[in-house]
């Protein structure tokens, strides 16, 4: 079966001459579907790139990235932003709602970009608000929900799509211990469920709930450990 | 479906800014009421002048006698006069089939009294004839008739304007009037036509040819002769007819004839042209009011991309493409000059109901939809800058815009 994520020797660079900085240096790795992975690593150790590289949010400097068997380093603004509609789900640290959206619609937003039809959206978007214990809560705007309550609804947002790669960017670090929790056990219950996540995190609360944890240094893989 | 969901997120934006947007807006309705409104004041001056032109009779054509030898240079040695065989050549319909009437005219200044009121005035010697060629219709009375003219009898219609100087309120039907001596029986007035710049179309008295001839002016030349085309389309045919037969009448051509035409239709063409200018004129003047509320398009777009960077970079991150990005912020730009195209029109037609020097506003309906159609244009061509800006923007740095 073809690897969710497939990186080979992935190098990102900014600057150049004396200023070049190699964000992330030579990294190999593989994420199998089904699989939940936590990514740690101390601020500037190279993990948000690396995330936005597996998010298609950035191409590589160098090596190769295979994201569900589509290589997504020759690809164009346009290209990769299908590729993120149709196979990567985010959750973001701030949540990224936008803002006078309601819930529902926030949900529906990208597979309204994907062209499915509005009644079928609609029912898909209830339906994983729903998943998240937030079906009274559809047609609040965000600026409504709590800070747990928003992320749920991101959550959703990236259910909805049923992506083939989950990917969370220190989905926990604005929240309180107890949403915390709510939205760590809704993560599992993803992965249960046989979804494949990759979450970035410095909180190794976050990270216990992974089953392999990857952790970068100085835009290397310092460790890479199954339980 | 996705231009319905840009459409929705764009009515967002502008709902959630309502003093912006409404700012905005009411650039874009003044540049079109502007437009619309002095277009419609162009052509109201326009249809005012005509109406007024188009009251003395559209297919009319006047002959006078001209001097042929004006240069100093003796071309026509004899130059002839007009006379009344001059009008019963050009009656006959075999040479002239585009002439529907035609009528001699000696004009007398004359000082007329009635009672103790006085006042001078213009008499034309004419053929019944005239009052259809010119237009000219009794507001009241009887119009005076070929036996009138057999028979030399002293009767007269009169402008409204003389009636109310000789008249006042009174009735002048059947009164006398005394012309330089001469007693006229009132059995006519006219109905009023108004002023033709500072000439007074009503300030003249009609009166039989014989009657004028035999008791003011002798049986000198005529002073003009009215003659009226079949329609206002053959009015240049009718043209061409009376100069083949005056010509043929006075052994004269083009160098040496002794008379000239005015043609009321070409009068009002070269006026329509002149107006037609001032018009565009106006009209251009008042694009650039649209052309800066297009500017204050561009400006308030800017402004709401950058508010908006990070939502553009949510969007683009669930996967929106360029397209759908260009297309949101383009929509927002043309609702908002749309609306303000809306407003600019009702402004205008509410304007058009006002009167000012006592020029009533015609709306051209070209113009309406001009202003329609440019301000949508304005809508997408100042709109595309900021939305392409939009577009191009990177998901991760717009994700990272505070």
């Amino acid at each position: 079966m073809t690897p969710v994520v497939e990186l080979v020797d992935i190098t990102k660079v900014y600057g150049s001459g004396v200023n070049e900085v190699r964000a992330v240096d030579g990294v190999t790795l593989t994420i199998e579907r089904g699989e939940f992975v936590a990514v740690m690593g101390a601020s500037g150790s190279g993990k948000s790139t690396l995330m936005n590289i597996i998010g298609a949010l950035d191409v590589a400097t160098s090596g190769t990235y295979r994201l569900d068997g589509v290589d997504v380093g020759e690809l164009d603004d346009d290209a990769l932003s299908l590729v993120r509609n149709r196979r990567v789900g985010f959750i973001f640290q701030s949540f990224n709602l936008i803002p006078r959206m309601s819930a529902v619609s926030n949900v529906e937003l990208p597979l309204m970009y994907r062209g499915v039809p509005r009644t079928e959206r609609r029912r898909r978007a209830l339906d994983a608000l729903g998943s998240v214990g937030l079906a009274d809560r559809t047609h609040h705007q965000p600026n409504e929900l709590s800070g747990g309550q928003q992320q749920r609804v991101a959550v959703a947002r990236a259910l909805a799509m049923q992506p083939a790669l989950m990917l969370a960017d220190e989905p926990t670090g604005n929240l309180d211990s107890r949403s915390t929790a709510e939205v760590l056990d809704l993560l599992e219950q993803v992965h249960a469920e046989g979804g494949t996540i990759a979450v970035i995190t410095h909180e190794d609360e976050v990270a216990a709930r992974a089953r392999r944890v990857i952790t970068l240094r100085d835009g290397r893989v310092e460790s890479d450990v199954r339980r | 479906m996705i231009i319905w969901e840009s459409f929705r997120s764009g009515w967002q934006a502008i709902i959630a800014n309502r003093l912006r947007s409404a700012l905005t807006i009411l650039g874009i309705m003044i540049g079109v009421a502007a437009v619309i409104t002095l277009v419609a004041f162009g052509q109201g001056a326009s249809n005012s002048i005509s109406a007024s032109i188009q009251s003395l009779g559209t297919n009319l054509l006047t002959v006078f006698p001209d001097d042929p030898n004006e240069d100093g240079v003796i071309v026509n040695p004899a130059p002839r006069d007009l006379t009344l065989d001059d009008v019963v050549a050009l009656s006959d319909t075999g040479r002239g089939p585009d002439i529907a009437g035609v009528a001699p005219v000696k004009s007398a200044p004359v000082s007329c009294t009635h009672a103790d009121r006085s006042y001078r005035t213009t008499m034309n010697g004419t053929w019944p004839a005239y009052y259809t060629i010119n237009n000219s219709e009794l507001a009241q009375g009887t119009y005076f008739q070929n036996s009138d003219v057999l028979d030399g009898r002293r009767v007269a219609s009169i402008g409204s304007t003389v009636a109310e100087k000789l008249f006042g309120t009174g009735d002048p039907l059947g009164a006398q009037i005394v012309c330089n001596g001469v007693p006229f029986t009132v059995t006519g007035v006219l109905v009023s036509k108004g002023s033709t710049g500072p000439f007074n179309n009503d300030d003249v008295i009609l009166a039989p040819l014989t009657s004028v001839e035999n008791s003011l002016v002798g049986y000198g030349p005529l002073n003009t002769i009215s003659v009226q085309g079949v329609s206002p389309e053959r009015v240049d045919a009718a043209q061409a007819q009376v100069i083949t037969i005056l010509d043929a009448q006075h052994g004269t051509t083009v160098e040496t004839r002794d008379y000239a035409i005015f043609n009321q239709a070409s009068l009002l063409d070269t006026i329509d042209q002149a107006l037609g200018i001032f018009t565009a004129l106006l009209g251009a003047v008042a694009a650039i009011s649209l052309l800066v509320g297009g500017i204050g398009i561009t400006n308030i777009m800017l402004v709401s991309v950058t508010e908006r960077t990070r939502e553009i970079g949510i969007r683009k991150a669930v996967g929106a493409t360029r397209r759908y990005i260009l297309l949101q912020f383009l929509l927002e730009a043309t609702v908002l000059s749309l609306i303000g195209a809306v407003a600019g029109l009702v402004l205008a037609f509410a304007a058009s109901f006002i009167e000012i020097a006592g020029i009533r506003p015609a709306i051209v309906p070209s113009s309406v939809i001009a202003a329609f159609v440019i301000s949508v244009a304005i809508g997408l061509f100042f709109g595309s800058f900021p939305a392409n800006r939009a577009a191009s923007l990177r998901p991760i740095e717009a994700l990272r815009h505070e």
